[in-house]
C-alpha cells in the first residue's frame, strides 16, 4: 500500500531533488569507471612492460648476437665463457619439467586425499585443524624449505641410495611440499563447491561412501581437481631458491634422479648477479627468463582450458 | 564514508605504483632495491657536503652493491664508519648482489662504489673499465678443501687440473682412499671460480657431468664438509676442521705464505669507483684502507691487508715484489 503512494508522490515532485540525486549517481558512476579503468590499465601496462622488457633483452642474442635459437632450445652444452660461447639450454629445460612434473606426481595424489578426507571424511577437523596446518605450509619462506632440503633430503637419500644425494629427486621431494597447499587448496575449493544433491543422490542410490567418492566425486570435479595440479606445477616450475639449494646446479642431462641437474630458475639466479648487464651471457640468461615465462604462459593457458571444460 | 574507501584504495594503488615503477627500474639495471638509488647517489652524495652545518663534517649517502664475498666486510667497515663522531652525517649501504651487477652499477653510475672479486678488465669492455678507479682494499686467498676422510692432504698443480678436468674420478689415483670424487664448483662465471681457475689451476674448466654447483660459500663448505669423497675450494675464512685444507704444491694455505705470494691462489678485493671518488666516497674508501680497520675487520673477516702485502699483481697476472 505504501509503496505506490510514494511512488505517486515522488513522480509528482519531479523537481530539484530527484535531479540532484540523479546527477550524484552519475558522477559517482563516474568516478567509480575512471577508477576501475585507471586500475586495470595499470595492470596491463605493468604486464605488457614486464615482457617488453624481458623480451627486448631474451630476444637480443637471437637478433644480434648471433646465437640460433634452435641452440638454445636443443642445445645439451652450457658454457657461457667458453671460447666460442655455447648456450645450450636443454639440459635447464629438462631439469625444470621433471622436477616440478615428479613434484606434482609425488603432491597430487597427497592434495587430493587430504582434501577429501577434509570434506567428506572428517570435515569438522579438516576445517580446524588440517586445512590450517596445510595453508601454513605456504606461508614458509622458500629459503627455509631449501635450508630443510639440504639439511634433512640431501644427507637422507646420499645415504640411501647410490650417488650425492641432490639432484631431481631432492629438487622434487621440497617442491612436493611446496606446491601441496596450491593443490589442496584448490581441490577442497572444488569438492566444498560440489553441489549436494550429487552425492545424496548416489547415498539414496544406495552407495557406500568410498563408491561415492570414487564414482562421482572424483569424476565430476577432476577438470578443478587438475587445474589445481597446473597451478602446483606452474610453481614448481618457477621456484628457484630451494631448488637451487638441494638440485646440485651441473648443466647436464643427468643420468640418474640422483645426480646434479639444472632448472632454468636456479641457472638464472646463480648466474646473474656474476655477469654484467648488457654482455651476450647476461643475455643468454634473459632469454633462459622469456622461455620461463613462455611456460608460465603455456601452464595459464592449460588453465584456463581446464576451466572451460568445467563450465560446460 | 565510500568516498573516504575509494580516496584510501587510490593511495594504495599510487603507492604500489610508485613502488613497482621504482622496482622495475631498478631490475632494469639488474640490481636490488634500495631506497637510496631513486636519487641518483653521486648526486645526493656530491650535494650534501656544503649542506653541513659544522663546515668540516661531511653528510652524504654511499652506497656500494656487488660481491657477496667482499660484502660482511665492507658492511662491517660501514658500520664502524657511521658510528664515528666526525662521519656522523654520512649513510653507508652495502647490498650484494655479485662482482658483475657491482662493476654494471658504478659503471651506469647507479652505485658510487662497486665492488668486486676481479679486476673489471675482466668482465667489463676496455673502454668502460677505463673510466673505473680501482681501489684495492684487501686480499683474499683460497685453499682446495676437501671432505676428511678422503685421506690426502696436499695436492699438485697437475692432480687439481686432472680431478677438476674430470681425468682423475677416483681419491686413491692421488694417493687416499677408494672413494669416488665429487665436484663441488662454483658457477661459471664467478670471480671466486674465476681466481681459483686462473691462479691454482690455470686453465678455464668446464661444467663436468655429476658435478655440483653452488654460489655460496657456506653451502659449498656444507656440502663439502657432508657428501664423502668431496672437493671444493674455500675462502680462508671459511675453513676449519670441518673440511681438509689441502696444500698447493706442498705449500700450506695460510695469510703468511699468501703475502709472499708462495701460495699464490689469491685475489684482490676491489672498490671501484667511476672517475675520482667525491669526498664523501673518499672518506668512507680512506676509512677502509686506514691501519686500524686493515688489522682490525679485515683480519677478522679472513682477508689479508693489501698494505702487508710483499708483492703485487696487475690485471694480467704479472707479479711483482713491491
Amino acid at each position: 500500500m505504501n509503496i505506490p503512494t510514494s511512488n505517486v508522490q515522488s513522480s509528482a515532485e519531479s523537481g530539484a531533488k530527484p535531479r540532484e540525486r540523479k546527477q550524484r549517481h552519475v558522477a559517482e558512476e563516474i568516478r567509480g569507471k575512471i577508477y576501475v579503468y585507471f586500475c586495470v590499465l595499470l595492470m596491463i601496462v605493468t604486464i605488457f612492460s614486464i615482457v617488453y622488457f624481458i623480451a627486448s633483452r631474451g630476444l637480443a642474442p637471437f637478433v644480434s648476437q648471433g646465437v640460433a635459437l634452435k641452440d638454445m632450445l636443443l642445445g645439451l652444452k652450457w658454457k657461457p665463457e667458453g671460447e666460442p660461447p655455447l648456450f645450450g639450454a636443454l639440459p635447464f629445460l629438462f631439469g625444470s619439467f621433471a622436477t616440478s612434473l615428479f613434484a606434482a606426481i609425488i603432491a597430487a595424489p597427497l592434495a587430493f586425499c587430504a582434501s577429501i578426507y577434509m570434506t567428506e571424511i572428517m570435515p569438522k577437523f579438516g576445517k580446524t585443524v588440517l586445512q590450517p596446518a596445510i595453508e601454513l605450509l605456504a606461508g614458509i619462506p622458500s629459503v627455509v624449505y631449501g635450508f630443510v632440503g639440504l639439511s634433512v633430503i640431501v644427507p637422507f637419500l646420499r645415504d640411501t641410495f647410490p650417488g650425492q644425494g641432490v639432484g631431481v629427486l631432492a629438487g622434487a621431494l621440497v617442491l612436493s611440499i611446496m606446491i601441496l597447499p596450491t593443490i589442496t587448496t584448490i581441490a577442497t575449493d572444488s569438492l566444498r563447491s560440489l553441489p549436494n544433491g550429487l552425492k545424496e543422490g548416489s547415498y539414496a542410490l544406495g552407495a557406500t561412501r568410498w563408491q561415492t567418492i570414487s564414482r562421482i566425486i572424483l569424476p565430476t570435479t577432476l577438470p578443478s581437481l587438475l587445474t589445481g595440479v597446473v597451478l602446483g606445477i606452474a610453481r614448481a616450475f618457477g621456484e628457484a631458491l630451494a631448488v637451487q639449494m638441494v638440485i646440485g646446479n651441473a648443466p647436464h642431462i643427468p643420468h640418474s634422479l640422483f645426480e646434479s641437474a639444472t632448472t632454468l630458475t636456479s641457472i638464472i639466479t646463480l648466474e646473474m648477479g656474476n655477469t654484467t648487464s648488457g654482455s651476450l651471457h647476461n643475455n643468454a640468461l634473459w632469454s633462459l627468463a622469456l622461455i620461463l615465462l613462455m611456460m608460465t604462459f603455456l601452464f595459464v593457458f592449460v588453465v584456463r582450458m581446464l576451466e572451460r571444460r568445467v563450465k560446460r | 564514508m565510500k568516498k573516504s574507501m575509494v580516496l584510501l584504495l587510490t593511495f594504495i594503488v599510487a603507492l604500489t605504483l610508485a613502488a613497482c615503477g621504482n622496482k622495475s627500474n631498478n631490475s632494469a639495471n639488474g640490481g636490488s632495491a634500495s631506497p637510496s638509488e631513486s636519487a641518483s647517489p653521486s648526486e645526493s652524495a656530491s650535494a650534501s657536503p656544503s649542506e653541513s652545518s659544522g663546515g668540516e663534517k661531511l653528510s652524504g649517502s654511499v652506497l656500494a652493491v656487488g660481491s657477496t664475498a667482499l660484502q660482511p666486510l665492507a658492511q662491517a667497515v660501514a658500520d664502524k664508519f657511521m658510528a664515528e663522531e666526525q662521519y656522523k652525517g654520512i649513510s653507508v649501504q652495502v647490498q650484494p648482489g655479485g662482482s658483475g651487477t657491482g662493476l654494471s652499477q658504478v659503471s651506469d653510475g647507479q652505485a658510487d662504489i662497486g665492488n668486486s672479486d676481479i679486476f673489471a678488465e675482466e668482465k667489463l669492455d676496455a673502454d668502460k673499465a677505463k673510466e673505473l678507479v680501482d681501489h684495492k682494499v684487501a686480499v683474499v686467498a683460497m685453499a682446495a678443501v676437501a671432505h676428511k676422510d678422503v685421506g690426502v692432504d696436499n695436492l699438485t698443480k697437475q692432480q687439481l687440473v686432472d680431478i677438476f678436468t674430470g681425468k682423475i674420478t677416483n681419491w686413491k689415483d692421488v694417493g687416499g682412499a677408494d672413494q669416488k670424487i665429487v665436484i663441488v664448483n662454483r658457477p661459471a662465471s664467478s670471480g671466486t671460480r674465476a681466481t681459483f681457475e686462473k691462479f691454482a689451476l690455470g686453465t678455464k674448466t668446464e661444467d663436468l657431468q655429476g658435478s655440483i654447483q653452488e654460489d655460496s660459500s657456506g653451502t659449498v663448505k656444507k656440502l663439502v664438509a657432508e657428501t664423502p669423497g668431496a672437493i671444493g675450494y674455500l675462502a680462508l675464512s671459511y675453513l676449519d676442521d670441518k673440511v681438509v685444507a689441502l696444500k698447493y704444491d706442498g705449500v700450506e694455505p695460510t695469510a703468511d705464505n699468501v703475502k709472499t705470494n708462495q701460495y699464490p691462489v689469491w685475489a684482490y678485493e676491489h672498490m671501484y669507483t667511476k672517475g675520482e671518488p667525491n669526498a664523501v666516497v673518499k672518506a668512507y674508501l680512506d676509512y677502509v684502507l686506514s691501519e686500524g680497520v686493515q688489522n682490525g675487520e679485515v683480519v677478522d673477516n679472513g682477508f689479508v691487508p693489501v698494505s702487508e702485502m710483499k708483492v703485487e699483481r696487475d690485471a694480467a697476472g704479472n707479479v711483482t715484489n713491491k
